[in-house]
């Protein structure tokens, strides 16, 4: 290992010493090996990033073109990192430059790059696809010697990184001497991330491990206040939340949606009796908004930011010394990267407070602390083989020349993600990006793809590739609108509305439900909505005080099942129960003389009678999505079994199901086996039956159609929003299903929702679990651990009701009201 | 469909279909707007790939339709053809299907802004509007004179209303005592609310006829949103 003295110095005059996983980093890299370090963070990660690149352009000279190339996917801290960079380069005099390239860095400065470009290039995983798919790539690329990937954990889950997997085997072609240096905080399987980072096949990259900090000191609030039997808000915990901001002299306040941000910002102003300067960040804030709070951190003027996963990742703003997570953590890793933003000095122990916001939470919150001591991890493994994503590449890789189909299959599966891709299934893909890929051959004539004499492929229009650049990119938000604080004023007796400063973005379909006068919470405040105009949202401020709570998408991350399992194993274990609260410990006790407390290994199902209705009660603890699937294929299997299902509610921990007839009594009988009813086979014909037709498949195909191009966000000449695309994706995804279900692109779709929105290999797995072990208690009424799910159901959406059952009984309403006026 | 939904338009009963078709007893006529095939192929020379079944599956649609009215006459309301190659593009399977049908019923091509020239080749005589008893069937709805109905197609009416707190919005039919606008049947039309600028001063006291995977649900102005 070699660290100049011009270094050495350097470290010293600040009193540091490089340390050890810098050095084995640096020592790696001038091997020219590639390689992986796993640090937590606070740990000089960044740095021991840049060191390589730094010693060898001060010693080397950075040579032609682009030597070193930093990706992260933050755009918006891409200047941080430049800056956080600039300061040693300019302290020790570096010959170095460093720039930035994102979505948002100006055509002019892009030229510039392109004819002088810097030594360090700081860009997002989008840009170097869009690197790549330059005609003059090889170029710019020809002195590329070093390529890092920081955050790579969270990147290699996605789509994103999938994408940017891809770009790499091109990198790797025009730059076959570069290195990669992967930075990633700790994840479950290190193995899986050092075969990412390097071709397939090659020797997997060697692993540095940074010092682990100390160990973090976490508690559970244990309230003096009733701890609710059900929902998110954890209202209840407030006033000791506060005491607790009081006390610190930063807080971070973690939350897992953006609605419970709100919620939780808006209840602490109002507990504010001090004044103290407490934030709000989350993704649908203004950009700017953000911005702000986060330099306002920096510069130390803030005690308590409330935040969603936005402040996650990334760099330090700000001297954080106690990190609050209201609501479960749901993941032991997710837990411990957002303890790990407090007191970034390793040789600290970081302080945390969960503050569970109902009676399972505090079970879970249980699981999670005891996780977390035990440094157990439960990250996802790395998302592989998506084809809309490699027919978005085939297309980068044409935009950049003509390209031989044998070649590219090669480069291709080259890419650890793409290892196991068969060639029959890139030919479709190849095909499908030049013509769509549909048996009836309608497109031949206006190939994207022609082919040529030499057997090349190349783009037939130019048109094509500015189509490219403009609708590249694997991340498909909803549909957005824009909220603007509007101005209300009287003219001539009218109420005139205009608009003013943007709040932030809100999902369309939310604004659509409301209508003039209704009230809701954002950006902190609790706002009136007075319409939409063509710029979006108008709202302007209310003085009510219940608002109607905005119920964004997203931001709900499953509980993981490691932390399911040790939620289980806790319950089952009488003995454990100590560590609880008095008041949830009681009420498992109630539950275990009222009913049953299942063992680790088995599912308990409770059914019971309830006003004129049956109620069946499973306890998978698997998380949502895989409730909600496993309650739409039993809904249907009892609708078969004659059981009159009305609808389902499910939890995180939990499924209900109700229905017309006696379910105790049709089991007692012998004449409905619940192993029988939970047989994994329902996974099959009912799954595909059900999903086909559902919305999370329609939403699934459109997303895999905008990423695979066969839908244009946008067009060159005139930008067009979401929702004025062409033709609908609904329509779209019924018309190939009936004429062309084995398509490309359903497939996509259909292998997206099993691997995400209905969590079908979770639901698989849990259905094996318990056959043989399931539980059953007939019960006269509601058992304690039913309650929590049961109060769900009216607040969460109910499923198993079709359209037509909800029209008729509107209209129906209808009749009723109008003949009580007679 | 022996409880089917009735509109009532000049003292005369349509009934509206699943299908978004509209039958007329007394004429024995089966009334079709904004088909709109060959659409999915439109933007080929662009690059964009759609799916081109859409013609496919709207005379799929169509012949069910047929079959379960079984008129005596075809109308189709205009915007039949997405544009003025459509013809050129049009699989010949489908023509051959197209053609089946217009020699089994007698067919009427109101023209449409999308196709003010459909082809000739196909059966069927072209009308720019036609008279069904008081009734004018036309394209584009018009400003009416007193006394005038007319049926007509364009505008893709689209309606939501609430129902337990889910926004449940479908295609439908929207018509007061003298007008009546009917869904596009295509099946890459898109739809537009009856709520949006492009409807305003063409009704009254209006009701609209949702179409739901099993049934029609009628609806006043009111409640749709």
């Amino acid at each position: 290992m070699s660290l100049p003295q011009r270094f050495l110095d350097w470290f010293s005059a600040r009193g540091w010493a490089p340390r050890a996983h810098q050095l084995a980093v640096l020592d790696h890299a001038q091997r020219r090996e590639s390689v992986l370090l796993i640090s937590p963070t606070g740990g000089g990660k960044t740095l021991a990033g840049f060191l390589p690149s730094l010693v060898e352009i001060t010693e080397r000279g950075s040579g032609e073109g682009i030597h070193t190339l930093y990706v992260s996917p933050l755009k918006a801290l891409a200047v941080d990192i430049a800056r956080n960079l600039e300061a040693p380069v300019a302290e020790m005099g570096l010959p170095v430059t460093v720039e930035t390239r994102t979505g948002d860095t100006p055509h002019a400065k892009r030229q510039r790059q392109r004819q002088k470009p810097p030594g360090i290039l700081i860009t997002t995983p989008e840009q170097v696809s869009l690197l790549v798919a330059d005609p003059h790539a090889a170029h710019l690329l020809r002195g590329l010697r070093t390529v890092i990937l920081d955050e790579l954990h969270s990147l290699v889950t996605s789509k994103r990184g999938v994408l940017l997997s891809l770009a790499l085997t091109r990198l790797q072609a025009l730059a076959p001497e570069a290195i990669r240096i992967g930075l990633s905080a700790t994840v479950a399987d290190p193995d899986a991330l050092r075969a990412w980072l390097v071709p397939s096949g090659a020797t997997p990259a060697p692993l540095v491990l940074g010092r682990p900090g100390a160990k973090p000191n976490i508690r559970i609030l244990s309230s003096v206040e009733r701890v609710p039997w059900s929902g998110h808000s954890a209202l209840y915990a407030i006033p000791e939340v506060y005491e607790e901001i009081r006390k610190a002299k930063m807080t971070l306040v973690f939350v897992n949606t953006r609605s419970q941000a709100e919620v939780i910002f808006q209840a602490l102003w109002e507990a504010n009796e001090d004044n103290l300067p407490i934030a709000l960040h989350h993704g649908s804030l203004d950009v700017g908004q953000r911005r702000k709070v986060e330099a306002a951190m920096g510069e130390g003027k803030l005690r308590a930011v409330v935040c969603t996963s936005t402040l996650e990742l990334g760099i330090d703003w700000g001297d954080v010394d106690l990190v609050v997570h209201v609501g479960a953590p749901k993941g032991s890793s997710r837990l411990l990267q957002r303890i790990g933003r407090s007191n970034h000095r390793l040789d600290l122990p970081s302080e945390a407070l969960l503050v569970p916001s109902n009676r399972f939470e505090v079970l879970e919150c249980q699981a999670a602390l005891r996780a977390a001591e035990a440094n157990a991890q439960d990250t996802e493994y790395p998302m592989v083989k998506k084809l809309d994503v490699l027919a978005q590449h085939i297309l980068c890789r044409a935009v950049a020349g003509p390209f031989h189909p044998d070649a590219l299959f090669t480069e291709v599966t080259s890419a650890w993600t793409y290892r196991n891709l068969t060639r029959e299934d890139f030919d479709r893909a190849v095909d499908y990006v030049a013509t769509g890929g549909y048996a009836l051959r309608a497109y031949e004539r206006h190939a994207k793809l022609k082919a040529q004499p030499d057997g090349t492929l190349r783009l037939s229009h130019p048109r094509l590739a500015m189509a490219y650049r403009l609708n590249m990119g694997t991340i498909v938000e909803d549909e957005m609108l824009k909220v603007r604080l509007a101005h209300v004023k009287r003219r001539l007796g009218k109420r005139v509305v205009t608009g003013g400063r943007v709040l932030g973005e809100v999902e369309e379909w939310f604004l659509s439900q409301l209508t003039t006068g209704q009230t809701f919470l954002f950006a902190g405040e609790v706002l009136r909505f007075e319409g939409i105009d063509e710029f979006g949202a108008l709202a302007t401020r209310s003085n009510d005080r219940e608002p109607m709570v905005p119920s964004y998408q997203g931001g709900k991350f499953p509980l993981s099942t490691h932390l399911a399992a040790r939620v289980r194993e806790m319950l089952s274990d009488p003995s454990q129960w100590k560590q609880l609260p008095p008041q949830v410990k009681g009420w498992l006790s109630l539950q275990r003389f009222r009913s049953a407390v299942p063992k680790a290994s088995q599912m308990l199902v409770e059914t019971f009678p309830r006003a004129d209705k049956h109620y069946m009660v499973c306890y998978p603890f698997e998380g949502r999505l895989a409730h909600q699937t496993l309650g739409m294929l039993l809904t249907r299997r009892l609708e078969r079994a004659g059981l009159q299902p009305l609808g389902f509610v499910a939890s995180e921990y939990a499924l209900v199901i109700w229905m017309v007839r006696d379910l105790s009594l049709l089991v007692s009988a012998g004449r409905l086996s619940l192993d029988r009813l939970f047989d994994e086979d329902m996974m099959g014909d009912d799954l595909e039956a059900w999903l086909a037709e559902s919305m999370l498949m329609k939403r699934t195909f459109r997303y895999v159609a905008i990423i695979a191009g066969l839908i244009e966000r946008r067009q060159p000449g005139h930008e067009k929003t979401a929702r004025q695309m062409t033709v609908n994706t609904d329509l779209i995804y019924d018309v190939l299903r009936s004429h062309e279900p084995d398509h490309l692109l359903l497939r996509a779709a259909w292998e997206d929702a099993a691997e995400g929105l209905i969590d079908a290999s979770r639901l698989s797995a849990m259905l094996r679990r318990i056959r043989g072990e399931i539980v059953h208690k007939a019960l006269d009424t509601v058992s304690p651990l039913a309650v929590p799910v049961l109060l769900e159901i009216g607040r969460e959406s109910v499923y198993g009701e079709g359209h037509d059952a909800l029209l008729a009984e509107a209209a129906n309403d209808l009749i009723d009201e109008a003949m009580r006026l007679v | 469909m022996s409880r089917s939904q009735r509109i009532r338009l000049s003292g005369m009963d349509f009934i509206p279909g699943l299908s978004g078709a509209l039958y007329a007893p007394d004429f024995r006529a089966l009334l079709v707007a904004d088909l709109h095939l060959e659409k999915g192929t439109s933007l080929a020379r662009r690059g964009v790939h759609l799916p081109p079944y859409d013609t496919r599956q709207s005379l799929l649609d169509l012949e069910a339709a047929l079959a379960e009215a079984r008129p005596e006459r075809l109308i189709f309301l205009g915007d039949s053809f997405h544009d003025g190659a459509a013809r050129e593009r049009i699989d010949h399977h489908d023509l051959a299907t197209l053609r089946a049908i217009t020699t089994s019923v007698e067919t009427v091509w109101i023209t449409g802004n999308h196709d003010p020239a459909p082809p000739d080749d196909i059966g069927g005589r072209i009308a720019a509007e036609m008279a069904l008893g008081p009734v004018t069937l036309r394209h584009e709805p018009k400003a009416l004179a007193p006394g005038e109905s007319e049926i007509a197609g364009h505008l893709h009416p689209a309606a939501a209303v609430y129902a337990r707190g889910h926004r449940i919005r479908c295609r439908c039919f929207i018509a007061d005592e003298r007008r009546l606008i009917m869904p596009a049947f295509g099946s890459y039309t898109g739809a537009l609310s009856v709520r949006s600028e492009a409807f305003s001063g063409l009704f009254g006291d209006f009701h609209v006829w949702m179409i739901g995977g099993k049934a029609i649900h009628r609806f006043p102005a009111t409640q749709v949103r």
